[in-house]
């Protein structure tokens, strides 16, 4: 191919809309005769609804109804999790509007229909609701001693354990004899706190229910899977609902969920018979739309005092806040798999307990079980290179898995296909000065420089391409894993592209149609695609998990494959020639050992004409592909932090920070380098800013953009970021998937840089988010200790 | 129904007359009564800078300020950012830059972008850093959105090569 698509940093063809301004957000969606809702929201964390009296609020002007739980609860059955993961798994009921009880501030009690939406907001205000409270339970291990129940009609607040274990797998030993045996054991409990995705569009859905059919635009990032439970739920025949997911501003795993505000939506629009709107504000979105982490995770590792690891036994408590949503039972299963790493261990158990609390439901967040798992590990193998007093990459390089071992049957249960963690670690030291900033931190402890400086090392690797239909069936996920995608070659050549992943921000228009365009052979600028309406999209399980190119980039070559196929027998035909010798190349049908050839677009208006086909050919060049993965791919990569800690401000700051990520085939260096960019914001962001904090009352603190601390552009370096390219050799591309690589990374090469620039001091451990006063009051209580040398 | 005022407001250089609340705020006049959905709301705090235009060329966050506020005042949203169907340096510049994803904090980030280079047309790193403080970004970790921003005060955008047309106005 003579201008390869794939490799090509291609500037984005989705940019056009938003860079003028005529973006179609959910939002900026008008309907004729268009009403708007309000939701009336719980102050309290646990109560029970006594009365809700709605008359003021109907007759307030502009008012066309007010829903209550009892009118939905007659038409709705409880919003799904679809992630059982055991058969005695226990979640209480989860109504889109609460009928008796209220378990967490900021679940809805009533909705306003209004004629405009300022309309719907006063008249929340006269919604008069009687509660009497109950006691709340916020604090993960409190609950977790069932003294306080989340739900009265639960008899305790654990809903399900989950247990994997390596001498039960036959994967690995037993993890009880390593930890016997141990030479050296780590002993840690690490706190993941809550935190919240903050997509900065907040969530909106309008609801057309006019035509036979009933229309939903939402901000999500899985329309195909949003149509199907909102039919389930709602009784409707799927035929019956389009679902549309129309320009969508940030996701990160939180738009990955079936709301309550969706369904009431929908509902509100039957009621009335008129199209109507919902869209939250801010602190409604930090207040209740699903949160992520939360959970306590309890560690034992053991090693020899060569600091070879021998086994790592893992327990955890996950909250699940208040409810579970779609699937909050199986994000820290996600993580199972990842404790073990990159690393190869003998032994290896794994127990979580999902809790109930009365907190906004947890769900998946940017890297979903993996970064916990992830921050785990690395923390405790810096831990133990403290311990044996050798440097933490020295005790890395002992126990990954090197290059020659690959494909490599992880002790968890996982086939890692390829990697090259020394070729990722070599490139990442280089850039860095590794040798020059350990000296320099030597220096300025020498000389008890005020500001002292700390190295931080992570290295990672993620399962992406979620997931083969039969590992989910395995762990008893409803739906498969597999994506679809259709390939129209159009009466004039050019191409149409439909898939079933639904970007919101990932650019697949840009990197589908380079992977099309070399494909075919026809130009970048011939390919359309098309996503995010069930309509045009008939089928598709979405975009999260780094699954889309993986898995729907997959769908679209073997689409694509198909169609060169079909174009084979009708070149052929034209040509006069054999099928067998039909050549493609360059998006030319030749025949072999002839000059004579034939275009796609020639081909293509072969069929639309359908003049002269082969006997019982079908007279179109399109085809389609369902793609099962039949393993996940494994990006991994080396993140290195530099770390200034101001030791008399406790304020830590990010000196230099260098990452290489190996991602397989990259198809579009631009996006893959943004997506990193990204990732790594939102995993420093849980290593020094952001935390979901409820008060006493479990009321949140940080309920808006003033107390919840997204960075801005001043609060982060420039990063220096690099690749290695190691192809998986599980998908035709050799692609791996990296939206969630930078942030499953980055947290633990924070903190390990934080820790490392002040373990001299004598500060064993910092609470996440390590903030001033965090790191102030660690190194303080170190002095008392008297730590400081 | 509160009593209402007649407010006269030029946007993107077209005069408008309308009847409105005192408290409706800019950001919403400017998206339900004249459809500039352009301009975004992101929080209500005034702290994401989604809905940031340019009242009288200088940049203020529209959900900060009543409509009736912008009364004799020009405002500029994004939709009024490119001239004579050419997009502006700074909308070329975010293109090229890869200076979005999702795309939502895109207008206000350029509307708060070209204020900042009017003030300081060479501003270094920091400086741009710190001059996009109050606009949120939770997708591309701010470097391609700084780099944009050097490129356009630089004039090192390749303006003229395919990118244009990828992003043409109609
Ligand atoms: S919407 Fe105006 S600052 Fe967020
Ligand atoms: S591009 Fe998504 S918030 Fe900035």
């Amino acid at each position: 191919m003579t201008t390869a698509e794939v490799g090509r940093p291609r500037l984005r063809k989705e940019d056009s809309h938003f860079i003028t301004g005529r973006s179609k957000f959910t939002d900026n969606i008008v309907l004729p005769g268009m009403l708007h809702l309000a939701m009336v929201r719980s102050p309290f964390a646990h109560a029970r609804i006594t009365s809700v009296d709605v008359s003021a609020a109907k007759s307030s002007p502009g008012v066309v109804a007010v829903l209550t739980g009892s009118d939905v609860a007659a038409e709705q059955g409880g919003l799904p999790n679809v992630w059982p993961i055991t058969a005695e798994q226990k979640a209480p009921s989860h109504p889109a509007i609460a009928v008796d009880e209220v378990a967490f501030a900021g679940e809805v009690v009533a909705c306003i229909i209004a004629r405009s939406a300022a309309a719907a907001r006063d008249a929340v205000e006269l919604v008069d609701v009687s509660y009497d409270e109950l006691p709340v339970v916020l604090d993960l291990e409190e609950a977790a001693t069932d003294r306080v129940l989340a739900h009265t009609d639960l008899e305790s607040n654990k809903s399900a354990t989950w247990v994997f274990d390596s001498g039960e797998a036959g994967t690995g030993k037993p993890v009880s004899e390593a930890l016997a045996d141990a030479e050296v054991l780590i002993e840690r409990t690490f706190h993941q706190q809550r935190l919240i995705p903050a997509f900065m569009e907040p969530r909106s859905t309008v609801v057309d229910p006019t035509g036979e059919q009933i229309t939903v635009w939402s901000a999500t990032q899985i329309p195909h899977i949003l149509r199907l439970l909102l039919a389930l739920t709602l009784s409707i025949p799927e035929s019956k609902v389009r679902v549309i997911a129309p320009d969508v501003g940030g996701g990160f795993g939180g738009k990955l969920q079936v709301t309550p505000e969706e369904a009431i939506t929908v509902l509100a629009a039957r009621h009335t018979g008129k199209p109507c709107k919902y869209t939250e504000t801010r602190s409604e979105s930090l207040m209740a739309a699903h949160h992520g982490r939360a959970q306590v995770q309890k560690l034992r590792l053991s090693a020899t005092k060569e600091g070879i690891v021998t086994g790592l036994d893992v327990r955890l408590l996950a909250d699940m806040g208040a409810y579970l949503g779609l699937v909050s039972s199986g994000i820290p299963i996600l993580g199972a798999f990842m404790y073990n790493a990159i690393y190869k261990f003998p032994a290896y158990r794994f127990e979580c307990t999902n809790v109930f609390t009365n907190k906004a439901w947890t769900d998946a967040y940017r890297g979903a079980g993996r970064p916990e798992a992830t921050f785990a590990i690395e923390r405790l193998m810096d831990e133990l290179a403290v311990e044996l007093g050798m440097d933490p990459l020295e005790v890395r390089r002992k126990n990954w898995i090197t290059h020659e071992e690959f494909p490599f049957a992880t002790v968890a249960g996982l086939e890692y296909d390829s990697g090259n963690y020394e070729a990722a670690t070599a490139k990442a030291l280089e850039l860095f000065d590794y040798e020059g900033l350990r000296a320099e931190q030597a220096r300025r402890r020498e000389a008890k420089d005020p500001v002292q400086l700390g190295i931080g090392i992570s290295t990672f690797t993620e399962m992406c391409g979620l997931a083969p239909s039969r590992v989910l069936g395995a762990l008893k996920y409803a739906a498969g894993g597999w994506e679809h995608a259709q390939v129209r070659v159009l009466p004039t050549g050019n191409i149409e592209v439909v898939t079933g992943t639904s970007a919101h921000g990932q650019g697949h228009e840009t990197a589908w149609s380079q992977l099309v365009a070399d494909k075919l052979g026809v130009p970048f600028e011939n390919v359309e695609v098309l996503h995010g309406d069930t309509q045009i999209s008939q089928r598709g399980l979405d975009t999260y998990g780094s699954r889309s190119l993986t898995v729907g980039g997959m769908a679209v070559l073997a689409a694509a494959d198909k169609v060169i196929e079909k174009a084979k027998v009708i070149a052929a035909h034209l040509m006069e020639a054999s099928e067998e010798d039909i050549e493609f190349a360059d998006g030319k049908f030749g025949v072999r050992g002839t000059d004579q050839s034939t275009s796609l677009s020639e081909i293509a208006w072969a069929t639309f004409s359908a003049h002269s086909l082969p006997d019982g050919f079908e007279p179109n060049l399109d085809s389609e592909a369902t793609f099962d993965p039949q393993n996940f791919s494994f990006p991994h990569g080396t993140h290195l932090a530099a770390m200034e800690v101001d030791t008399e401000t406790g304020r830590a700051t990010i000196r230099k920070y260098v990452c290489v990520d190996d991602v397989g085939v990259v198809v579009n260096p631009l996006i893959v380098e943004g997506q990193v960019h990204g990732g790594l914001t939102q995993g420093i962001a849980q290593a020094l800013y952001e935390e979901a904090v409820h008060d006493d009352a479990g009321t949140l603190v940080t309920g808006s953009f003033v107390d919840y601390l997204v960075p801005s552009a001043p609060d982060l370096p420039h990063y220096t970021t690099a690749r290695t390219e190691t192809p998986s050799t599980t998908n035709q591309l050799g692609a791996k998937g990296v939206g969630e690589a930078g942030t499953i990374a980055s947290t633990p090469a924070i903190v390990n840089g934080v820790l490392d620039a002040v373990r001299h001091l004598g500060v064993k451990d910092i609470k996440m988010p390590c903030s001033p006063s965090r790191v102030w009051a660690a190194l303080e209580e170190a002095k008392m200790s008297g730590g400081v040398q | 129904m509160a009593s209402s005022k007649t407010i006269t407001v030029e946007v993107d250089d077209v005069s408008h007359t309308d009847d409105v609340e005192p408290r409706l705020l800019l950001v919403q006049y400017l998206r339900e009564r004249l459809g500039k959905t352009g301009t975004l709301i992101g929080c209500d705090t005034t702290n994401c800078g989604a809905c940031t235009v340019h009242l009288d060329g200088t940049s203020v966050k529209s959900c900060t300020m009543f409509a009736v506020q912008a009364d004799g005042h020009s405002v500029t949203t994004i939709e009024g950012l490119a001239r004579d169907g050419k997009l502006a340096p700074l909308q070329q510049a975010f293109h090229e830059c890869h200076a979005l994803q999702c795309g939502f904090c895109t207008p206000g980030m350029i509307m708060q972008s070209a204020s900042l280079l009017q003030e300081n047309p060479h501003p270094s790193e920091q400086e741009i850093r710190d001059g996009l403080e109050g606009n949120l970004c939770r997708c591309t970790g701010y470097q391609n959105i700084v780099a944009a921003v050097q490129a356009a005060a630089d004039g090192t955008m390749a303006s003229d090569n395919g990118a244009t047309e990828t992003a043409g106005v109609a």
